[in-house]
């Protein structure tokens, strides 16, 4: 069954909001995408968004755009990103994490096969940003089987006439998006978000997690007042390409630099309430 | 088993079989599902159509004229070759129809601004025009090196008052400009309209082009009933989105007796990887707002398209072409960079006109079927739009200098 729930329940006793990393599987290389990630739990992070790389990511800003080409150019795939997360279950059996990117590869690797790899290898949830409610039924009903939960996306535009909609065959936690744009563009107010958290939450009992427009630990503490949940992912996949030297080298440390400021942001999130 | 209508798609949620639908984020949903209601709405509105009619017949030049190649017929020695003259409207292409009648819908929805992706810039032209033509701000994105190759088109967006972004994400050719305008409107929901160039993107976007594109079969129809008392044998027209094809040949989907022949762009050959036809190469998958075809890895990563034809240079197609070649109502083929070159040079020497190299691969396939057909056939093929753009491109393939 999904960690997700559990994961919730335990921060809610401790009266914290939960720390979401995103990272792109395979950014910028296998072998230090997966130190990042593996390095994830120890530095804060209480729930890990994988991203699944993408040719075409639409509703991604530049930073998660060049992290896809980037991945995909070192050789990631989905059989790859399936065997992260195998390989990180092999240490970790708590970190609930989420498999987040676009309809395409899932589709092409074949739903239902995708479904029971994902559920095999350790997956929790999946976030799929091309897949509205109208058309999720094909993903939802299989993954959901298996034991996975379908995080769906709430945003500015959500407004009470749409939202039942969007939460209904929903489960695991709410994903606000905070802005109406691309990752990593502009920030809602924390007032904004406060006042659209508790719109939301008047029509779920499920955890809200507020994402886009995250960057420093101080943003990360004000949406942890207002939210169960806090996301970064440009802000660090930023971080991961300044690793990157101009003759594509990996320079020394990045691993350790991205980590560290994970502390910081989950620091951040921790000093919120 | 053949079906009694081949016209009445899509069902209400934009689905034509499997294909078409809404793969959009949830920002966009309650946007896209209002252009869909205001569109309904405007349809059956006697204000706007008016409006639509007099802007076709006043501001693109319709009807167009509906031609008998004569001396093309003559060489080719089989069926009678008709030319439906859509590179005679106003900006010298079809991309003009749906334009116009996306920008009404846009301002009867109070945007004031219209963005638009390009491949050639003959989509991006139009939709400037039409920008130009209500007062509306517009922005046109375009891949970093099309905006090189195709300069003279960049200047004429922006005399027209557009601003051209160049597109540097991804691998910066037409279907990353239509990220890149995606991504811009998902940041300008309340004041932006997206006139998307091809029928294809998420419903209501594949009928509502469709729709706009038909006037060009409907035309057709009474036209070759004037001239030649009785409908057409067959309709020829180049698909890459597939909004020109379908224009002409959605209103007689439903008379048996007319059969329908989509020339995709196959480039260099549809066994080598540098083709654009998704009907032969591609496989199904979810792009830009609807399920269809489209040429992609074994992983799901959508590959570059090549043509050499800008305009056909796309890794995807509209969705109601899929569902019509399942169904076997169309017939799907494709011409290579070299006979489309091939039937540019014979159109522009038989009949002195110089056709898009877009149009030149519908023609390539009348010159390959025609000869083998007996006279009484009566063949028509869509003449999407006029070559002047393409004469750089043509004469660097023939080794000349300009």
């Amino acid at each position: 069954m999904s960690r997700l729930k559990p994961c919730f329940e335990a921060l809610k006793a401790e009266d914290r909001a939960a720390f979401v990393t995103y990272v792109q599987a395979g950014d910028p290389n296998r072998e230090i995408s997966t130190e990042i990630f593996k390095g994830l739990p120890a530095a804060g992070a209480d729930i890990i968004e994988l991203g699944m790389p993408f040719s075409d990511p639409a509703a991604d800003g530049p930073a998660i755009d060049r992290a896809a080409q980037r991945s995909l150019a070192a050789g990631a795939s989905m059989k790859q990103t399936l065997q992260m997360v195998r390989e990180f279950r092999e240490e970790n059996d708590s970190t609930p994490i989420v498999l987040m990117g676009y309809f395409n590869p899932v589709y092409a690797y074949g739903v239902e096969r995708f479904c029971s790899d994902a559920a095999e290898a350790g997956v929790d949830g999946l976030i799929v940003v091309d897949l509205p409610p109208e058309e999720d039924d094909e993903l939802r009903i299989p993954a959901n089987a298996k034991g996975i939960d379908i995080i769906r996306l709430a945003t500015p535009t959500s407004d009470d006439e749409r939202l039942p909609a969007v939460l209904n065959g929903a489960s695991g936690f709410v994903y606000y998006v905070a802005v109406a744009g691309v990752t990593g563009g502009k920030s809602a107010t924390a007032d904004d978000i406060g006042t659209a958290v508790q719109r939301i939450k008047s029509h779920t009992g499920l955890p809200v997690a507020v994402g886009f427009g995250i960057r420093t630990p101080e943003q990360a503490a004000a949406v942890a007042a207002r939210a169960d949940a806090a996301v970064v992912g440009s802000a660090i996949v930023d971080l991961i390409e300044a690793g990157i030297n101009d003759d594509g080298t990996i320079r020394d440390g990045v691993v350790q630099e991205v980590l560290d400021f994970t502390r910081e942001l989950a620091d951040g999130v921790k000093s919120g309430r | 088993m053949a079906l009694n209508s081949y016209r009445t798609g899509p069902d209400e949620k934009g689905h034509f079989g499997i294909y078409g639908g809404r793969y959009v984020s949830e920002t966009l949903m309650p946007l896209v599902m209002d252009v869909e209601k205001e569109y309904q709405k405007a349809i059956k509105d006697p204000a706007f159509l008016a409006e639509l009619d007099e802007l076709n017949r006043v501001y693109i030049g319709r009807p167009s004229p509906l031609y008998y190649a004569e001396r093309l017929t003559e060489h080719l020695g089989g069926a009678k070759v008709y030319f439906k003259r859509e590179e005679l409207n106003h900006t010298g292409a079809h991309k003009i129809n749906h334009a116009i009648g996306q920008v009404l819908l846009a301002k009867r929805m109070g945007k004031t601004r219209v963005i638009a992706e390009t491949g050639a810039g003959q989509h991006g032209v139009a939709t400037a025009t039409v920008a130009a033509r209500f007062g509306l701000k517009c922005t046109v994105f375009m891949g970093a090196v099309d905006i090189e190759r195709q300069k003279p088109n960049v200047f004429r967006m922006k005399m027209l008052g557009a601003e051209v972004q160049p597109v540097t994400s991804g691998s910066a050719t037409l279907k990353d400009a239509m990220n890149d305008a995606l991504r811009d409107w998902v940041t300008n929901v309340h004041d932006t309209f997206y006139i998307i160039g091809t029928a294809a993107g998420p419903h209501p976007y594949p009928m509502m082009v469709r729709d706009f594109q038909s006037i060009i079969g409907r035309e057709t129809r009474e036209q070759i009933l004037d001239l030649e008392g009785r409908l057409p044998d067959s309709l020829v027209a180049c698909i890459g989105g597939g909004s020109n094809a379908l224009g002409l040949i959605h209103p007689f989907l439903d008379d048996p007796e007319v059969e329908a022949y989509c020339v995709e762009a196959s480039g260099h050959g549809v066994d080598t990887d540098k083709n654009a036809a998704s009907i032969a190469g591609g496989t199904p998958g979810v792009l830009h707002g609807n399920r269809t075809y489209l040429l992609q890895s074994e992983d799901g990563q959508i590959q570059e398209a090549h043509s050499i034809s800008a305009g056909l240079d796309y890794p995807g197609i509209g969705p109601e072409h899929v569902w019509l070649h399942e169904q076997e109502r169309v017939h799907y083929v494709s011409a290579t960079d070299d006979e489309a070159l091939e039937a540019f040079q014979l159109c522009c020497k038989m009949e002195g006109i110089i056709p898009a190299l877009e149009s030149s691969h519908a023609l390539a396939h009348v010159m390959r079927m025609a000869p083998t057909l007996p006279k009484d056939h009566i063949m028509v093929m869509n003449l999407s739009g006029r070559g002047d753009k393409d004469i750089f491109t043509v004469a660097e393939a023939l080794g000349e200098e300009i």
